[in-house]
C-alpha cells in the first residue's frame, strides 16, 4: 500500500503548466507564469506573502478557473478541474489552510480518501481493509501507531498533526505529483525536522513533488530547483543558490517579510 | 468539553469517562454475555417494543396522533439525512408533496393499489426530486436551502394555475388501507427500516465521504471523490423516506391536495431536529416523537397554543442544546466526575 503508484522513466515532464494567468477583479493574483516538472524532481516555490502562490496550487489542481493558460499532467490537459477529477488523475494537494474533517476521528480523515476510485482502480479493485492501511499511513506521516491521536476526533488534535493529516491524506491516494502548500508553515523547528525525512523517504521513492514554502532554509536543503513568485510573476526559477543569489529575488523578499 | 469553575484557585473540572460496560459492549465478546448484549440492544429494542404496545393499547384518537408522529419522525430522518450530507434543506415539504401527489395519481387515474403505488411513489419520488435539485446541487449552504424552501410553494401555484391533479379540489377518494392495524404497522415497519438502515448507511465507509462533505467539501474532491454523485445519492435517499410518508398519507386520508405542500412538513422536521439532536437521524425522530404529541395535547389551548408551543421549542432547545439524545446517549453511556485540576 505504501509504494507510490508505477512512475514513468526519470526526467520525463510529467506537469507543464502554460502561460496561466488568474484575475481576480482588478488583481492579477497569477500573471503568465509557465513551468514544468519533471518526474520524480522536488520544485521549490517561493515568493513574498500574497504572491500568488496558493493562487497557482489552485489553478494547477483545478480548484480555480484559470483566466488563461494550459495546465498537463503527463500530456494530458486538467486545465480548470474539476478537482477530483485532477486528483483521480493523481496530482494530490495539501492546503495551507488545513481542511480535516473534524467531526472525525483522525484515522478515519484518512479513510475518507482511501474510499476514492483512485484508490480502488490502483489496487486492483480488491479494497482491503482501509482502517488499517489508514493507520499505517498516519505512522509514515509521523503519528505514534496505537496512541491516542490517531483515535481522537480531528477537532482536538494539534496543529501539527494537522499539517500531518493533510499529507496522509494525500498520500493515501497513491499520488503520482504531490502539491505541498506551506506544509511546514505554523510548525515547530523540531516538527518540520521530523517532517523533511517524510518528504526525502517520498523523494526516493520517486515522487514527484511541487513545495511552496516559506521555509526557506529547509526547503533549500532538498530542492532540486526553486521557482520565484512576486506580484504573480515568475521572476526567476534555477537552483536555489543561484536563484537566490539574483538581485531581483533578494529585492522581492528584503523588507517585504521575515523568513520564519 | 467541560465546564470549568474558576472561583477558586484550584480548578475543578467535570470529567466523563466511558461505563465500563460500554467498552466492554463495544468488544466481540460483548455476544457472550448476557448483560453486555442486553446493555447494546436494550436501546435499539425497547423504543420498538414501546411504539407496537402504544399502538395496540392507546385510545383510537391516539393511535391516529401515532401514526401522523411517525410520518413526520420519517420527515424528520429525512432532514437529518440530507443535513448531514451537507444539504440543508427548507423544504422537506417537496419531498413529502411530491410523493404524496405520485401515489395520488397512480391510484386515481391508473388504478393502482396501495401496494403497488406506495413503492413506486416511494423510488419515483426519490427520483423526481433527485432531478428537479440536481442544478442546485453546487449551490451551498443557504442558497440550496432556498431553493428548496421555495420549490414546493412552486409546484403549489402551478397546480393552482393549471388546475392538474384536482387543482384545489385535489383528488379524493382514493383507495385505503385494508385495515387500520395494517396502517399502523406499515408506518412503524418504515421508520425502523429508515431509521436502522440509514444509521447503518451513515457508519459505512460511504457515510464517512457523506460526513466528510458536510465537514469540507473541498477536502472530498482533493481526495477523488466525486462530492456531486455523493450528494445526490444521499438526496435520493433523503427523497425517498420524505416520499414514502407523502404516499402513506395520501392513503391514510384518501386525499391528496395541495396542503400536501403545505410549511408545516418543511418546518415541523427542522424543528424536531433542534430538540432531538442533529446528526444521528435517531435525534430528529425522537424529537418528532416530543413534538407532535406535544402539539397535539396543546390543541384544547386555543389560540395560546402557538404561544406555549414556543416557549417549550425555546426551554428544549436552551436548556439541552445539544439534543435530547445525545443527552440521553451520554447519559446512558458515560458517567462524570469532579476532578481538581491544579492550575
Ligand atoms: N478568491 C480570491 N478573491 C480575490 N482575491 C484573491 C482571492 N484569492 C487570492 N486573492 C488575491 O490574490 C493574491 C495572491 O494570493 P495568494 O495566492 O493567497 O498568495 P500567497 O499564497 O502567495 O500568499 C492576493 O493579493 C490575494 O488577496
Ligand atoms: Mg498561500
Amino acid at each position: 500500500m505504501t509504494e507510490p503508484a508505477p512512475q514513468p522513466p526519470r526526467d520525463e515532464i510529467i506537469l507543464a503548466v502554460e502561460g496561466l494567468s488568474k484575475r481576480f477583479g482588478g488583481v492579477t493574483a497569477v500573471d503568465d507564469v509557465s513551468f514544468n516538472v519533471k518526474q520524480g524532481e522536488l520544485l521549490g516555490v517561493i515568493g513574498p506573502n500574497g504572491s500568488g502562490k496558493t493562487t497557482l496550487v489552485n489553478l494547477i489542481t483545478g480548484f480555480l478557473q484559470p483566466s488563461t493558460g494550459r495546465v498537463s499532467l503527463k500530456g494530458q490537459d486538467i486545465t480548470g478541474g474539476p478537482p477530483y477529477r485532477t486528483a483521480e488523475l493523481g496530482l494530490a494537494r495539501t492546503f495551507q489552510m488545513v481542511k480535516p474533517f473534524y467531526q472525525l476521528p483522525a484515522f478515519k480523515n484518512v479513510v475518507v480518501a482511501l474510499f476514492s476510485p483512485r484508490v480502488k482502480r490502483l489496487a486492483g479493485g480488491a479494497y482491503g481493509d482501509r482502517d488499517a492501511v489508514a493507520k499505517d499511513l498516519l505512522e509514515e506521516v509521523g503519528f505514534e501507531r496505537d496512541s491516542w491521536v490517531i483515535n481522537k476526533q480531528a477537532s482536538v488534535l494539534p496543529h501539527g498533526y494537522l499539517k500531518r493529516l493533510e499529507l496522509a491524506r494525500c498520500l493515501a491516494l497513491r499520488p503520482e505529483v504531490l502539491v505541498l502548500d506551506e506544509l511546514f508553515s505554523g510548525l515547530s523547528l523540531a516538527e518540520v525536522a521530523s517532517l523533511v525525512p517524510v518528504i526525502e523517504k517520498l523523494m526516493v521513492q520517486g515522487m514527484t513533488i511541487i513545495m511552496v514554502e516559506h521555509r526557506l532554509k529547509e526547503l533549500f536543503r532538498i530542492a532540486d530547483r526553486v521557482l520565484v513568485l512576486n506580484f504573480g510573476q515568475k521572476i526567476a526559477e534555477g537552483v536555489p543558490a543561484e536563484v537566490m543569489a539574483q538581485p531581483k529575488v533578494r529585492g522581492a523578499y528584503l523588507g517585504s517579510e521575515s523568513e520564519d | 468539553m467541560a465546564a470549568q469553575d474558576t472561583s477558586k484557585q484550584v480548578t475543578r473540572r467535570r470529567e466523563r469517562l466511558d461505563r465500563g460496560i460500554k467498552v466492554r459492549s463495544e468488544d466481540i465478546y460483548a455476544l457472550n454475555s448476557w448483560r453486555e448484549a442486553l446493555y447494546l440492544l436494550a436501546p435499539r429494542a425497547l423504543p420498538v417494543v414501546a411504539l407496537v404496545l402504544l399502538q395496540l393499547l392507546a385510545p383510537e384518537y391516539w393511535q391516529r396522533v401515532l401514526i401522523s408522529t411517525t410520518v413526520f419522525a420519517l420527515l424528520a430522518i429525512s432532514w437529518d439525512l440530507a443535513a448531514s450530507s451537507g444539504m440543508v434543506c427548507l423544504g422537506q415539504a417537496l419531498f413529502f408533496g411530491v410523493g404524496a401527489y405520485l401515489a395520488g395519481i397512480m391510484n386515481h387515474y391508473l388504478g393502482l393499489p396501495p401496494g403497488l403505488t406506495l413503492p413506486l411513489a416511494t423510488l419515483g419520488g426519490g427520483v423526481i426530486c433527485t432531478v428537479l435539485l440536481l442544478p442546485v446541487l453546487r449551490l451551498r449552504g443557504i442558497y440550496f436551502a432556498m431553493f428548496t424552501l421555495i420549490l414546493p410553494l412552486m409546484i403549489e401555484r402551478i397546480i393552482e394555475a393549471t388546475k392538474v391533479f384536482g387543482g384545489t379540489e385535489g383528488l379524493s377518494g382514493l383507495t385505503p388501507f385494508a385495515h387500520p392495524l395494517w396502517e399502523s404497522f406499515l408506518t412503524m415497519a418504515a421508520l425502523w427500516v429508515a431509521l436502522f438502515g440509514l444509521r447503518r448507511i451513515m457508519a459505512s465507509d460511504y457515510g464517512l465521504v457523506l460526513k466528510g462533505i458536510n465537514d469540507n467539501d473541498r477536502a472530498v474532491m482533493s481526495a477523488a471523490l466525486n462530492i456531486y454523485r455523493y450528494k445526490a445519492q444521499a438526496l435520493f435517499l433523503a427523497a425517498a423516506t420524505g416520499a414514502f410518508a407523502g404516499a402513506f398519507m395520501t392513503h391514510s386520508y384518501r386525499f391528496v391536495g395541495m396542503p400536501v405542500f403545505a410549511l408545516d412538513y418543511s418546518i415541523l422536521p427542522i424543528a424536531s431536529a433542534a430538540v432531538g439532536g442533529l446528526g444521528t437521524l435517531a435525534g430528529p425522530a425522537l424529537g418528532a416523537f416530543i413534538l407532535v404529541p406535544l402539539s397535539e395535547m396543546l390543541r384544547g389551548l386555543g389560540g395560546l397554543r402557538i404561544v406555549i408551543y414556543a416557549v417549550l421549542l425555546v426551554v428544549f432547545t436552551v436548556g439541552l442544546p445539544e439534543g435530547v439524545f445525545h443527552y440521553l446517549r451520554r447519559k446512558y453511556t458515560q458517567f462524570e466526575r469532579w476532578t481538581e485540576v491544579g492550575k
